[in-house]
């Protein structure tokens, strides 16, 4: 029991950087029904400027933080600028095609600049460990939590609150009609990956502190999971992608810990095929029958 | 229809002919080992890039799993091949790869393929990474470190033999009834399904046709390159031959085969820089995206440039 105990308490902490990241893939999903791959990568980069806001700069959590997140919005900005805004009208299978391109891109244009080898991150945060009874919960995994609560809070509040936030929920339901509401769609949609890539940006930081490595690849499999992530919580649902990161997050500590860590990525896998074959919308997605 | 039609002579001699140059070179010594294995990776590539346009290209269903499939024949042809070292093994070899590898491309089909699009790209990518750690943990496999030490019967001829013959076997599929109602699916799913295609099977074919012809490059490759890991058959393998399906143009096979060759001669300059041939290759693909989302040759094939029909005059075709 103590050690199921444990496990979840570190299921919910890796869940939640998962979150973090299914955030961004499930916003930009529901707004231009794309599967932005480069995601994954925007975290890889997020995790590097934190690395060089506290390495080379000496700063603390917090300054690195904003600075990742503030870089990491820009980068999303100028992606979708770039990459996407061109293909806004072609097949959605060019736009996942370029993703692709993107996401091979960032993580060769970084190896070339930084190299290939893993860096270590500094330590931010102090050691200490906290004992409930047997479980363990170290000073990161509360940062890791606290941090993940505190922007899914603030998400919440700006897109069910606020102006921007109605604009983009605007813009996901219907484009045209947005438009036509004299909703400016471009600039919604650059909010919508500036968001989304900012909390990529402070994923990128979290997994630095509790991993203590970062690597030019690293963004590849969180970035294929976080994606499961939001494919389970129903793609396009906000709430869906907090409540998938978590469940993949806990699901993976599980078979690590229970099973062999080596089938680690194989089950999140399998999970995600079970999904998409038995509810193919998630669990909060909504149904939407094919049209001629 | 005549089989031995000009067209067909003409063809069938400039194979022969460029197979005779390419041996005569071979034999005489003025091809050395590093021509040789950019010819064999241009044979393999040509292979998977068929292969993965049939699915891809021509059927419309959007697959990035094709390494999985390669690595299926790669391990099951490495395995018969180093109990039989013998031509008969290796070829006894390639043809369980190709069909082990046709049927669990079945069985992958029948759930994933109901999947549309995107779903789909993430269902075959996620096949692909459990085949991967299949690999990676199997005995038999040796897990991380692979098999080493396969015999080596790959060569030239052999390669010649199974890229032709796989070029030609899709060419002629695709002509086929079965072939025309994939290219249907593609064009419209619905309409297809509405003319009284059975979408579902079509799809699955195509898919186990494309596995296959994976599995066969994969055995290829096994046999060719003396050591398979699992990690040689991951994620980026799959975008590799993705990428060149995408430059030659989706649905058509010409273009793969150029593209195929025009990759595998810059990857050959750019040798000396890993990481940058990583760079042009992704820059390369959104850049292609971006201008040219057809690909080189868009949906046309090399004889329709030559042929007196208006190849630009096609109506837009679009896969999704």
């Amino acid at each position: 029991m103590d050690q199921f105990l444990q496990q979840m308490v570190n299921g919910i902490s890796l869940g939640s950087i998962y979150a973090l990241i299914a955030l961004g893939y499930t916003m930009v999903y529901g707004i231009i029904k794309l599967i932005n791959f480069a995601h994954g990568d925007v975290y890889m980069i997020g995790a590097y400027v934190g690395f060089a806001a506290t390495t080379y700069a000496q700063l603390g959590f917090f300054a690195a933080m904003v600075i990742s997140m503030v870089s990491c919005a820009l980068l999303g900005i100028i992606i979708e600028r770039i990459a996407y805004k061109p293909l806004r009208t072609s097949t959605r299978i060019a736009v996942l095609i370029t993703a692709i391109g993107v996401s091979l891109l960032l993580e060769y244009v970084m190896m070339f600049f930084v190299g290939a080898e893993v860096k270590s991150y500094p330590q931010l945060l102090s050691q200490k460990v906290f004992n409930f009874g047997a479980v363990q919960i170290n000073m990161q995994q509360i940062y890791i939590i606290a941090t993940a609560v505190a922007l899914m809070v603030l998400l919440q509040y700006i897109v069910h609150r606020t102006k921007t936030g109605k604009a983009m929920r605007a813009v996901s339901i219907d484009p045209d009609a947005a438009q036509l509401m004299g909703i400016k769609v471009d600039r919604t949609i650059s909010i919508t990956f500036a968001i989304g890539s900012a909390f990529a940006g402070a994923a990128g930081v979290l997994v630095g502190i509790y991993y203590n490595s970062i690597n030019p690849l690293m963004g590849i499999m969180p970035g294929l999971k976080a994606f499961v992530a939001a494919v389970f919580g129903g793609i396009g649902s906000i709430p869906g992608a907090m409540i998938g990161g978590l469940s993949i997050g806990v699901l993976e500590t599980l078979v690590s810990g229970y099973g062999n860590s080596m089938y680690r990525d194989a089950a999140v896998f399998a999970f995600l095929i079970i999904i998409l074959i038995l509810k193919p919308t998630g669990l909060l997605g909504k149904n939407t029958r094919e049209k001629v | 229809m005549k089989a031995l039609t000009k067209k067909n002579l003409l063809i069938l001699g400039s194979i022969l002919l460029s197979f005779a140059i390419v041996q005569g070179l071979i034999m005489a010594g003025l091809l050395n080992a590093f021509y040789e294995i950019t010819l064999a990776t241009i044979c393999i590539n040509i292979i998977l890039a068929v292969s993965l346009n049939l699915v891809t290209g021509f059927t419309g269903q959007f697959s990035l799993g094709h390494a999985g499939f390669m690595s299926i024949g790669a391990y099951v042809c490495a395995i018969i091949n180093m109990e039989m070292r013998s031509t008969s093994g290796f070829l006894l070899g390639i043809f369980a790869g190709a069909i082990a590898a046709g049927l669990v491309g079945i069985l992958i089909g029948i759930p994933t393929l109901r999947l549309k699009g995107d779903y789909l790209a993430i269902a075959t990518l996620g096949m692909a990474e459990i085949i991967r750690v299949l690999f990676l943990n199997m005995e038999i496999t040796n897990g991380a470190a692979g098999l080493s030490g396969i015999p080596r019967f790959t060569n030239w001829p052999w390669l010649c033999l199974f890229t032709v013959a796989t070029v030609v076997l899709i060419n002629n599929f695709l002509h086929s009834s079965p072939g025309r109602a994939c290219i249907s699916i593609r064009e419209d799913e619905i309409a297809a399904e509405s003319m009284g295609i059975n979408t579902t099977k079509y799809k699955v074919m195509a898919f186990a046709i494309g596995a296959f012809f994976a599995g066969t490059a994969g055995a290829l490759y096994s046999s060719y390159f003396y050591i398979i890991q699992p990690g040689r058959f991951d994620f980026l393998k799959s975008i590799d031959i993705l990428v060149i399906v995408v430059l030659g143009g989706l649905g058509s096979m010409t273009g793969s085969i150029f593209a195929a060759i025009l990759l595998a001669i810059l990857t050959t300059f750019l040798q000396s820089f890993t990481a940058v041939r990583m760079i042009v290759y992704a820059a390369l693909l959104v850049i292609i995206m971006i201008f040219r989302p057809k690909g080189l040759m868009g949906t046309t094939e090399i004889n329709d440039l030559f042929s007196r029909r208006p190849f630009f005059g096609k109506k837009d075709e679009r896969i999704e």
